[in-house]
């Protein structure tokens, strides 16, 4: 009950706030000198086609009702044809989203397993090399660019040792698998083809590394702090007297509520990588969103712009939410303080 | 205890304005000596300010330490293009001819001007919106800025920095203009908490009740008390500020060449690996060491604060 309650409160904020970024994105869009009318038709074309197309984009009219324009068609998913692709945004979003997401999705797995990992063993063995050895990792980590880390592994893994492709989804002698989900692993699964799943495995393996890294850095150190903290707690101290083995006392008793902070950044960071994949998309040539957002920018194509971000500030939202409901799950204290002031 | 009290018995029991200010000098200079003493015990806080102020001192006198000033213009000297690294050339050379370790300097000029320049952007009306609307909390004034706010953080500053930068002509100052627009609602969110849990406190209403001023309750009662969070918070956001400016540059979206920056050099660098490995790993180091000079500091600051109680 309070959970809902949470929940549409939560939705009718986001709402606003997806609002209130359209309208930014809408001024930053139009702020820009120049016309888009007479960039969409190109310098040649004559002087009467742009008149006709700025009447047709409504840009003779108050920014207040050309806002109402576009918001009407970004509602109803049209938002124009991008001036690099010369299609609709729409359909090349959908076309190059699923790309991200398997990215995305994937260095959120390493994120996870690496940052919690590496934090319990820091945390279990704390003060000794191991430790220090994970604080360090954790401090170069957090410091370092993601494409200076992309960098760093092309280096090293791509031509040193040779060991995984650096370009694109797939090897060229690979034929892709029948797109059903625009994921290549997903398709590859479905199509049962298990060598071409491997093949883009290997493909994905070094950008969603440099994706991860700042984020397993990052939620390695929170895991750690957290649990040195737990640890000292008297309940597990009790449980140990109690003579629990130390296998449950350490995962159930101690990791479950060292995780709550973990978490909540964990899916902040998975969220925000996908901001730092249009640097990462760009160096592995990966044919995502980002790297589609990133071609948009450079070539100032203002409808491609406008959508990506929109699109992306939608996922970072939703990602907010997930985030605030699975630790509500974690954590009885949230729910209970919800269920309080309500 | 006791020696305390021997003070307050000699003590006079009026003081002069002059003595009072000269008391709150003397124990502001005590304070100071004891953050300082705490402070300097961590080795790795020490690391990270040498290594900020020797940067900072590099790349203000760049034109002079530089081995080659000259290449951090429009030079080029293809005889001795791509030349790896050697005494001449510590980080060796660029694909036309162009010392990288002078180029690196001056790169790391231009990113710490970012991160000053930015900061001075920010900080101000970050910080005054958070403390307007942390102290008329739960009035409109404080739902309107609030929700703003909500809407910049709902985009990772990456990206909303490279829309703006995109659509604007790409320079230096443009990028700053760019980050420095996505940067203000972090501070006003940081001070909007603070201010409003600060307003509730004695101080705040003794001062409302004697009729202070707004402006004075603002600047003079609650201001002071939220500057360790909003220092630390600013020698943190140098090491992410430089970063998300070398990001920009690293797409073309900062300086323009033939002016360095460390962003465009690592991305022209990453064309020639990997045999010319040194083109893009030595300015991708600058980077890392900036950034973790900065952060070392920080991290001090808020150790440092942190003891204090504050």
């Amino acid at each position: 009950m309070s959970l809902l309650t949470f929940l549409v409160r939560r939705v009718l904020h986001s709402v606003f706030v997806l609002l209130g970024l359209s309208l930014v994105i809408f001024v930053i869009a139009r702020v820009m000198p120049g016309d888009p009318a007479r960039m969409a038709v190109g310098a040649r074309a004559p002087q009467w086609v742009v008149d006709r197309l700025r009447e047709q984009m409504h840009l003779n009219q108050p920014l207040a009702v050309q806002y109402g324009y576009w918001l009407g068609d970004a509602l109803r998913g049209d938002f124009g044809l991008s001036l690099v692709t010369q299609r609709p945004v729409t359909t090349d979003i959908l076309e190059f989203f699923p790309a991200s997401l398997e990215l995305v999705f994937f260095s959120g797995v390493l994120s996870a397993v690496g940052g919690i990992g590496l934090g319990t063993l820091s945390a279990r063995y704390k003060d000794t090399w191991i430790d220090n050895v994970v604080r360090l990792f954790s401090y170069a980590g957090v410091v370092t660019p993601s494409f200076v880390f992309a960098i760093f592994f092309v280096l090293i893994f791509g031509f040193a040792l040779n060991w995984l492709p650096i370009i694109g989804r797939l090897s060229e002698q690979v034929t892709a698998p029948p797109a059903v989900t625009g994921m290549m692993t997903v398709d590859a699964l479905l199509a049962g083809q298990f060598g071409t799943f491997l093949n883009a495995l290997r493909h994905m393996a070094l950008p969603a590394l440099s994706l991860a890294m700042g984020s397993i850095a990052q939620e390695a150190r929170i895991t750690r702090s957290s649990m040195a903290d737990n640890l000292s707690k008297d309940y597990i101290a009790s449980a140990q007297a109690l003579g629990v083995p130390e296998r449950i006392v350490m995962g159930r008793f101690l990791l479950k509520p060292s995780l709550i902070p973990t978490v909540s950044i964990l899916g902040l960071d998975i969220a925000a990588t996908l901001s730092i994949a249009f640097l990462v998309e760009r160096i592995f040539n990966w044919p995502g969103l980002a790297r589609y957002g990133m071609t948009a920018m450079l070539n100032k194509d203002l409808n491609a712009i406008s959508a990506v971000i929109l699109v992306l500030g939608a996922a970072f939202i939703l990602a907010n939410i997930l985030v605030d409901l699975i630790v509500a799950q974690l954590d009885p204290r949230t729910r209970l303080r919800a269920a309080r002031s309500d | 205890m006791a020696e305390l009290a021997d003070v307050r018995r000699d003590a006079p029991t009026t003081f002069t304005v002059q003595q009072i200010k000269q008391l709150q000098r003397e124990s502001r200079r005590e304070n100071l000596g004891r953050a300082w003493y705490k402070f300097s015990r961590n080795v790795l806080s020490v690391v990270g300010l040498t290594t900020v102020v020797l940067l900072t001192l590099l790349a203000m006198f760049a034109p002079f330490v530089a081995p080659y000033p000259k290449h951090a213009g429009p030079f080029t000297d293809f005889a001795n293009a791509k030349i790896p690294p050697s005494w001449e050339h510590p980080f060796g050379t660029d694909q036309i001819g162009r010392d990288i370790l002078s180029r690196s300097i001056f790169g790391l000029g231009s990113s710490l001007l970012m991160g000053v320049v930015v900061l001075a952007l920010v900080v101000p009306p970050g910080v005054l919106l958070g403390l307007v609307a942390g102290y008329f909390q739960g009035t409109w004034t404080d739902t309107l800025i609030m929700r703003t706010t909500d809407i910049f953080l709902a985009v990772p500053p990456l990206v909303l920095a490279l829309a703006v930068a995109s659509v604007l002509e790409p320079n230096l100052f443009n990028g700053m203009l760019a980050v420095s627009l996505m940067w203000w609602p972090w501070y006003t969110r940081l001070v909007y908490g603070l201010a409003s849990v600060l307003r509730n406190e004695y101080f705040v209403t003794a001062a409302e009740i004697t009729g202070a001023s707004t402006a004075h309750i603002l600047f003079r009662e609650i201001l002071p008390n939220t500057l360790s969070p909003i220092f630390t918070k600013m020698s943190l956001d140098m090491a992410w500020v430089i970063i998300i400016g070398s990001m920009l540059s690293f797409v073309g979206l900062g300086e323009q060449p033939p002016k360095p920056s460390l962003g465009t050099m690592v991305a022209d660098g990453a064309r020639y690996l990997p045999d010319q490995w040194w083109i893009a790993i030595f300015p991708a180091l600058t980077i890392v060491v900036v950034v973790l000079g900065f952060n070392l500091l920080g991290d001090g600051l808020r150790d440092m604060l942190a003891a204090e109680g504050v």
